[in-house]
């Protein structure tokens, strides 16, 4: 790797990369994200190894690229084949040979791999055809399936570092805190803070040194767009980080990775330690003067690490505790020293912006929040996966002609948001535009980016039980209302969900979160209840059918529900040989039935059932 | 115990009691948990009192104190793996392996852990086995990657 000591080394390193990748007639990107890994896409990276080193000249003339994420988890292991851009999903490592021999070598699509649309019947070639991205303005993740995150020369292929170039040489630092202002880039974590304006809090702030930190803390229960740019893009992150800092007057940088994001970690790392090599990072980064490196920081899978201050005490070594914000993180942050934190998605905005301008980027998105945002579209929809598209898009776009709509032919009710500081919105409100600020309006938040569907088959009691659990078992234990009050809250819902419950627990229950809510020290406590209000305000009668009438309209409380067979059984005796308890009798080819007194309510016979006969009331 | 290895992971991070956490994770990658004997080297060597280091390992999820079994198993239990099924898959985990969350079996051969999200939310429910993903769980085919292990002493093959 060789050493870029001047803005001139920069610019002849990338000509001689594109030089050399001119070579190369054809690109074959096979993802390696998280989601793909579970499908086993690392055998299908080395069956492509195995076979273009097989053929003749093939191998100088295919660049095989291990790729970050593209989004479409679900459909994964994902190859694309460049320039001619064909989308393969669920690819086998028994289908290379085909691929190769079919379109590398003759230029034909294998059919079979293609993704094909449901409702128009026809096969799809390129990703963009594909409903799930047809709608979708894909800005930040564009690079995940063009580049190699272990490879700072791919990053460079593709135009990387060229903004913070221009940053360093073309702009004053005041100018380029200016341009993010003008952008109207707020905080991707979730609190929607401008951007700019915390820059500008702490470049002013008194004391040296100053520091900024990526939170790649990424805690929220179905989120993981931080993630994916994290593991495929690094190097956007470490850009935006050196443009952040030279604009602040920073010197060192922090990536706090959490814990459960291994590969993020190693991706890092490496760009990291790429960037130090080549002399990105470092004394006199280009020949500029600007001194800046940066160190990363795991997490210890603590959720409330999430939050700034938390998160801070964390770098430090400590227990994450979060403390009063009465004097802000950008005047007395890290050790006490004047620290600017920006999540992932924030940072990876940054050399767009210097590089397209923030007319550009103000040109997408609604008139107070600006720009594209990711989300993590996850639970009972059809299409899951990353959806990028820009600010103010409603939530029916997102959920039907992004998402597919239903799954298993249960009706969507609501989609979460927010994580546990959000909440749960209904179907009736689907037409709100999502944005930092309208779902706020309807008791949610738009949060970091998750965005869980949920249908019949969900029990929204069941969802707000399990938010205060999540939000009980990661309080930090600081504060009362937070430590106690959860475990109150919880309390009734276990109740509830069990058929405990009385004429004043949804009262109690409402009283109790308003008191958590108005008394918690950090934003952890203080937006705790909200999955409950949200819940208690959209779906009361769900909660009114647990207690008064002991049941569970979605079929998900196993004390409130009960397990039958219908007539439409076959007799085939799949249920009655899976159940652990032995609780189903019948025989072959006859009409099955539970006996109610033994039945563990597991629901293995309903998941065994080819006839779908297994039913819950 | 050889703490030898401890020792030299302190030196490795310069004895900065800021690398606390780091100092854990590597003690932990190399014990499988965090010995208490352990624990106390950390603290000796960066001058901090026990307790505090005790605090430190005790906060936070990823590290545990007790030694773990020769399989991981850890079951995601993120909003997504939740709506998903994922309780009734912690159901069937649980009466497979006749442990709860945090525990190992007796003859030391499993450890079952929960997590709050892996972040592989689009395939969910996820189940990690022994560092390798697994998506669209059902309880079903979780008895079946049981019984793979059990049957395959030298661990799990996809």
């Amino acid at each position: 790797m060789r050493k870029v000591k001047s803005l001139k080394d920069l610019e002849k390193w990338r000509e001689d990369i594109l030089l050399k990748e001119k070579r190369h007639e054809m690109i074959v990107s096979v993802c390696g994200g998280t989601g793909c890994q579970a499908y086993d896409c690392q055998q299908v990276k080395e069956a492509f190894q195995k076979e273009l080193t097989k053929t003749k000249n093939l191998k100088e003339k295919v660049a095989l690229k291990v790729t970050g994420c593209p989004g479409f988890c679900e459909r994964g292991p994902l190859v694309t084949i460049l320039p001619q851009d064909i989308f393969y999903q669920k690819v086998k490592p028994e289908d290379v040979s085909e691929i190769i021999s079919k379109t590398i070598q003759k230029g034909k699509k294998v059919e079979r791999l293609l993704f094909e649309d449901s409702g128009a019947k026809q096969k799809l070639t390129s990703a963009n055809e594909i409903p799930f991205y047809r709608s979708q303005m894909r800005v930040l993740l564009s690079r995940n399936d063009l580049i190699d995150p272990t490879h700072i020369e791919d990053y460079l292929s593709v135009g990387g570092y060229q903004s913070l170039a221009k940053a360093l040489f073309k702009m004053e630092p005041t100018a380029i805190i200016e341009e993010i202002k003008t952008s109207g880039l707020r905080g991707r974590g979730g609190a929607g803070y401008p951007t700019g304006k915390k820059w500008e809090d702490c470049k002013k702030a008194p004391g040296t040194p100053k520091y900024v930190i990526c939170n790649c803390d990424e805690g929220d229960p179905g989120a993981f767009m931080d993630r994916a740019l994290m593991e495929g893009n690094p190097h956007s992150v470490l850009e935006g980080m050196l443009i952040g800092a030279y604009a602040i007057g920073a010197s060192q940088g922090y990536i706090y990775v959490r814990h459960e994001y291994p590969l993020a970690h190693k991706n890092a790392e490496i760009a990291v330690q790429q960037a130090r090599k080549v002399g990105l990072l470092g004394k006199n980064i280009l020949d500029s003067g600007f001194d800046f490196d940066v160190e990363i920081s795991k997490g210890g899978g603590a959720f409330v690490c999430g939050e700034s201050t938390a998160l801070i005490a964390s770098i430090e070594g400590r227990v994450g505790e979060p403390r009063s914000k009465q004097v802000h993180t950008v005047k007395q942050g890290l050790w006490g020293k004047p620290t600017n934190l920006n999540n992932v998605e924030t940072w990876a905005n940054v050399p767009l912006i210097i590089e397209k301008g923030s007319e550009w980027f103000s040109s997408i998105g609604t008139e107070k929040s600006k720009g594209t945002k990711i989300f993590s579209l996850v639970g009972k929809v059809k299409n899951t996966g990353l959806v990028e598209v820009p600010m103010g898009m409603t939530l029916k776009k997102i959920i039907f002609d992004i998402g597919g709509g239903q799954q298993n032919g249960k009706k969507i009710k609501a989609v979460q948001t927010g994580g546990p500081s959000g909440g749960c919105i209904p179907a009736s409100l689907f037409h709100l535009p999502v944005d930092f600020d309208s779902l706020t309006e309807a008791g949610s938040m738009m949060g970091s980016g998750g965005m869980i569907v949920m249908d019949e088959g969900t029990c929204m009691v069941d969802v707000a039980k399990y938010f205060v659990h999540f939000l009980q078992e990661e309080s930090c234990g600081k504060c009362l209302p937070c430590r106690e009050g959860l475990k109150r809250m919880g309390g009734i819902l276990d109740d509830i969900t069990e058929g405990k419950g009385d004429g004043e627990s949804l009262a109690l229950l409402q009283d109790l979160a308003e008191v958590v809510g108005d008394t918690s020290l950090c934003g952890l406590g203080k937006t705790a209840p909200n999955p409950v209000l949200s819940a208690l305000r959209y779906f009361r009668s769900e909660f009114e059918a647990h207690i008064h009438k002991k049941r569970c309209p979605a079929g998900v409380c196993t004390p409130l529900i009960q397990y039958s067979i219908s007539d439409e059984c076959t007799g085939c005796g799949a249920c009655a040989k899976i159940c652990p308890t032995q609780a189903i009798e019948g025989k072959k080819k006859q009409v099955h039935h539970i006996l109610t007194e033994l039945c563990s309510k597991c629901g293995s016979c309903k998941d065994v059932c080819k006839a779908e006969a297994v039913m819950i009331q | 115990m050889d703490l030898k290895t401890v020792d030299l992971i302190v030196d490795r991070h310069q004895e900065k009691r800021t690398a606390l956490i780091s100092i854990l994770h590597d003690v932990q990658d190399r014990y499988k948990y965090l010995p208490i004997e352990a624990l106390k080297v950390v603290a000796s060597r960066l001058r901090m009192d026990i307790n505090e280091v005790y605090g430190v390992a005790t906060f936070y999820k990823s590290f545990t104190l007790v030694p773990q079994g020769k399989h991981s198993i850890t079951l995601c239990l993120g909003t997504a793996c939740h709506v998903r099924g994922g309780p009734k898959i912690l159901r069937e985990l649980k009466s497979l392996l006749r442990i709860e969350p945090g525990q190992t079996t007796p003859d030391k051969q499993f450890s079952l852990n929960v997590v709050n999200c892996l972040g592989v939310c689009a395939i969910g429910p996820v189940m990690m086995v022994d560092q390798k993903f697994y998506g669209e769980m059902t309880s079903i085919k979780a008895k079946k990657i049981i019984e793979k292990i059990n049957n395959k002493p030298s661990g799990v093959k996809s």
